[in-house]
């Protein structure tokens, strides 16, 4: 048998999802189940007077309404103390879509029609849809019992740099945006609980059933065992099933009210709205340089739109985004503070990257516009800031944030060998003298970022109980072999790439492997799937899970064969002793012995079933080269990509096909970031986005090919060298595109452009450049 | 709100079924006929994620109301395989990793199957304007662009969508 892992094989969750046989949360029967749907506030932000429920009540089906004052004991979801969201809007709604009163009714369509016929009457509150109004002078506090909106600021490092900032011989400041962007995963928010006198059981489109059984349990002062959560196949999550949400708190307490199942399906509408939303960071940059471009000194404000309600995830963001604001750069000063900003609108929290995107962004928008200021090719300064392959690990100034095994300058000349970059600088100067050509623009990113989530002190933070993660592996006496892990994928390919890892190490055939996740009754612990943590953490635990069902196994063989174990090989399914290849037995006949205790040595522990843990020692940090290639037309402003390129450096590989999969995703959604994608709101706070009609997602017609390639720098943070790579695309692409947006113009004197470079924006800039220029 | 008889045939399979006048297609498979492999993904048929062949065509079924199918033949991702063995579209998803998380790929399933009916050959621009009513939040859809390319040389739509197909023909 050859090694699995590297090996491009197809993926063995495929089959059942490809022939309708999966199974969503939606699909799950239980018979009784009535349907819950939310009222939900119109308005952007006003106190309740009143909810008038009596004409709901009495629609046909209807089993009940309640409002927040029916559900009196029932707990806020987690956030920063004194900033707890209540399940149903307690006096005021803070944001279009905060759920108002719950309908449950024997059917879905029923159920809306009773939502439809609650009134709720409202006094109008002034509305702050955005930081600057909710910063005001005199803006109104919108969560009750704050001083202001501002909920939290922080200072991360000793200095402001100012003085650093002064010395420099150039200084330049650059005003970013990272627009609103929704995940918008296909698959929305559902939930169907039900709550029986052994405890409830609650089915959920979740990243993290383990954190959601912790969180409800607590809140209802259940024990954790008599709280079952699942989350079962689950259609995308993009960080956004990460967060707890009202409708789980709500569809439980109302099964344990009716004694019935309950169950909740978001419609894409109310997701919009709902469904925490990412990005929304503006950034205040000051950057100090010398002549040859080296970097000296780098001041970020940044300032975060939180949303309606702190989101606990959504409130740490900034940090991370302060903490990779050097991106793959020695910047001997980095001064990075923020604020966070209750506006009124969805709350904020992950989405794909979730903090380091915004960094990324940031610091490659930085070394474009100083070279542009220098007038030096912008690949000439990356190249003169680069920490060298030399210096990793490399210890940034902030504490715990240690860049692991990298090679940044090797990525980006791995990614010339793909890009030929003299001649594309040729045709972009044949282009500009061409009025009638589009124009070409070449942009480049560098990034690196953070994967494999953890370790404890950092997950501490976002409430989690811990960074690891844990793994299960039993050799059943057929010779196969069953993997329970912690993490609860969501396409991510877990079942194919845990096989593989175990396949190799147990020598068991990949298609005898299966894996059990997404329970909690089933799975012994775990944290979940975010942070590109499925195979530098969950992996890991399978790694070791699996030596430890193999040391163990060796023993069995030793005992058997009557050899040392030390002399015991494991090849092909099959024990043999070295020197003596005719000796052996297979792995079926060591699973057997290992429930016979009669022949085994004294006091052996039976059975093939091991857990293990992997707490990282630290995150690991994916890298890479990404280059795209546009046109513009010049009389429209519609940006074409005639390439995109991406080398990355996600260490070790596990499986090439899923790798380029989460590249070309993630790749996908960066894209989007750069030329289509952002979540508006008006001054009164209305959703300009509220459904797929106006929040366009990209389609095929809208994206172009990929080419990927990978440069392999294990890292020493894990036993597998893998450092995740689901969050890369989407960190390293806005940039490549933007940069290359602001490229094609470049010799028209423009500097910046806002994402999304939309045909309206790009034509703009471009009528206005071309005035001033000519 | 009225009540109406339907006789609609799923997957081969006649039903005679008393729905409401306001029920979507989408609904009556997934509730009434218990065939859960169509998804929904929105409520402005924007997606795709509901797509089924209805007499031979693509339709979203979130905008089909199930009065309207009345008669009507239907062919959902559950009928695509024959015999346990995937149709070359299905096929084509997995060698080339067309899918990730799976929800979009039963309606983009169907969108393939449903272009090759019409087009065996399609060249890429084709297969991108093809599925381009059918949004995909995980893969980038290069993947899908190999994936209904591999279908393509391997069997195309499939004997049971040919079949579907040519079934609808003989009724019109
Ligand atoms: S659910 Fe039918 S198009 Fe979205
Ligand atoms: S595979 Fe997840 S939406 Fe297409």
């Amino acid at each position: 048998m050859g090694s699995m892992v590297g090996a491009s094989v197809v993926r063995k969750e495929d089959p059942a999802l490809l022939t309708g046989r999966g199974t969503f949360v939606d699909d799950i029967r239980l018979p009784g189940t009535v349907h819950m749907v939310f009222v939900r506030s119109y308005l952007a932000h006003a106190r309740i007077l009143s909810v008038d429920t009596d004409a709901a009540q009495r629609l046909p089906g209807v089993l009940g309404v309640w409002t927040h004052a029916d559900l009196d004991g029932l707990p806020a979801t987690r956030s920063v103390p004194g900033m707890e969201r209540p399940c149903l809007a307690k006096d005021k709604v803070h944001f279009v879509g905060e759920p108002v009163a719950v309908v449950v009714a024997t059917d879905r369509y029923l159920a809306a029609d009773a939502a439809e016929a609650v009134v709720v009457e409202y006094e109008e509150l002034p509305v702050m849809a955005s930081v600057a109004a909710a910063t005001a002078e005199g803006a109104t506090p919108i969560i009750d019992g704050l001083p202001s909106n501002v909920v939290l600021e922080q200072q991360l490092s000793a200095t402001d740099a100012e003085a650093e900032l002064a010395a420099a011989p150039h200084r330049l400041a650059i005003a970013l945006v990272n627009q609103r962007c929704a995940a918008v995963p296909m698959e929305p928010t559902v939930c169907l609980a039900d709550w029986q006198s052994s405890g409830l059981t609650i089915w959920a489109t979740s990243q993290t059933p383990h954190h959601m059984r912790n969180e409800i349990a607590q809140m209802f002062g259940l024990s954790q065992q008599e709280v079952r959560f699942v989350a079962p196949d689950v259609g995308g999550g993009f960080g956004a099933k990460a967060s707890f949400y009202p409708e789980f708190l709500l569809t439980a307490e109302l099964s344990r009210r009716l004694r019935r199942p309950v169950k909740y399906v978001e419609t894409r509408s109310e997701n919009m709205t709902s469904m925490v939303h990412g990005r929304a960071q503006q950034h205040d940059v000051e950057v100090g340089f010398d002549d040859e471009g080296h970097l000296l000194a780098l001041r970020v404000r940044i300032t975060q739109d939180c949303g309606g309600w702190p989101d606990s995830t959504g409130i740490g963001l900034p940090t991370l985004t302060s903490f990779m604001s050097g991106g793959c750069y020695r910047i001997p000063t980095i001064a990075p503070s923020f604020r966070s900003v209750v506006t009124n609108t969805t709350p904020v929290g992950s989405y794909r990257g979730a903090g380091r995107p915004e960094a990324s962004y940031m610091i490659e928008r930085v070394v474009d516009r100083v070279a542009a200021e220098l007038g030096i090719d912008p690949l000439e300064v990356r190249r003169r800031n680069f920490v060298q392959p030399g210096e990793m690990p490399y210890a940034t100034q902030f504490e715990g944030i240690v860049y692991d095994e990298a090679d940044f300058p090797g990525a980006l000349d791995k990614l010339l060998e793909h890009v030929d970059y003299a001649a594309l600088r040729a045709e972009q100067a044949q282009r500009r003298a061409d009025p009638t050509a589009p124009l070409l623009g070449i942009g480049f990113s560098t990034f690196v970022e953070m994967g494999g989530f953890g370790p404890t002190p950092l997950f501490e933070q976002f409430g989690y109980v811990g960074g690891w993660e844990s793994a299960n592996v039993r050799l059943n006496v057929d010779g196969s072999a069953v993997i329970k892990v912690g993490t609860s994928p969501h396409g991510q390919g877990h079942q194919t790439a845990f096989a593989q890892i175990v396949a190799d190490r147990l020598s068991v055939p990949f298609e005898r492997i299966t894996l059990v996740h997404g329970d909690t009754a089933t799975v012994q612990e775990g944290i979940g799937t975010m942070g590109s943590r499925g195979v530098p953490v969950g992996g890991s635990a399978v790694f070791k899970a699996a030596t430890k069902v193999r040391d163990k196994a060796i023993r069995i063989a030793a005992h058997m064969l009557e050899a040392d174990e030390s002399d015991i090989e494991l090849a092909d399914g099959r024990f043999s002793v070295r020197g003596a290849p005719d000796q052996g037995v297979d792995m079926a006949e060591v699973a057997v012995r290992a429930f016979k205790p009669h022949l085994l040595p004294d006091g052996f522990d039976l059975g093939l079933d091991e857990t293990a843990h992997h707490e990282p020692s630290n995150l690991s940090y994916p890298s890479g080269a990404h280059c795209c290639v546009v046109e513009i037309d010049r009389d429209t402003g519609k940006v074409l990509i005639r390439r995109y390129v991406a080398v990355d450096d996600c260490g070790v590989v596990i499986n090439p096909l899923m790798a380029k999969g989460q590249i070309h995703g993630g790749v996908a959604q960066g894209i989007a970031q750069a030329l289509i994608e952002e979540v508006t709101f008006a001054e009164n706070g209305q959703p300009g986005t509220g459904t797929l009609v106006d929040y366009t997602l990209p389609s095929a017609k809208d994206l172009p090919r990929y080419e990927t390639d990978h440069l392999v720098t294990p890292t020493s943070f894990n036993p597998l060298g893998a450092k995740g790579l689901g969050e890369s695309g989407a960190t390293a692409a806005p940039q490549a595109v933007v940069n290359a947006v602001v490229d094609a113009m470049a010799h028209l004197g423009v500097r910046s452009i806002d994402m999304p470079c939309t045909p309206q924006k790009v034509w703009r800039v471009l009528q206005a450049a071309t005035r001033n220029g000519s | 709100m009225s009540h109406h008889k339907v006789r609609i045939t799923v997957n081969g399979t006649a039903g005679e079924d008393e729905v409401e006048a306001r029920q979507l297609l989408v609904h009556y498979l997934r509730e009434t006929r218990a065939l859960t492999g169509t998804h929904v993904g929105c409520d402005t048929s924007n997606c795709g994620a509901c797509t089924v062949l209805l007499d031979g065509r693509t339709v979203k079924s979130c905008t089909v109301l199930t009065v309207a199918a009345d008669g009507g033949d239907v062919l959902t991702i559950e009928g695509l395989d024959e015999q346990g063995e995937m149709s070359p579209v299905q096929q084509g998803f997995q060698a080339c990793h067309g899918l990730q998380c799976g929800y979009c790929t039963p309606g983009m399933v169907l969108s393939a199957t449903g272009l090759l009916l019409e087009q065996p050959d399609p060249d890429d621009d084709a297969i991108r304007t093809g599925i381009e009513g059918n949004l995909c939040r995980c893969t980038g859809y290069d993947m899908i662009v190999d994936s209904v390319r591999w279908a393509a040389a391997h069997g195309g739509a499939g004997t049971a969508a040919t079949a579907h197909a040519a079934h609808a023909e003989g009724k019109h």
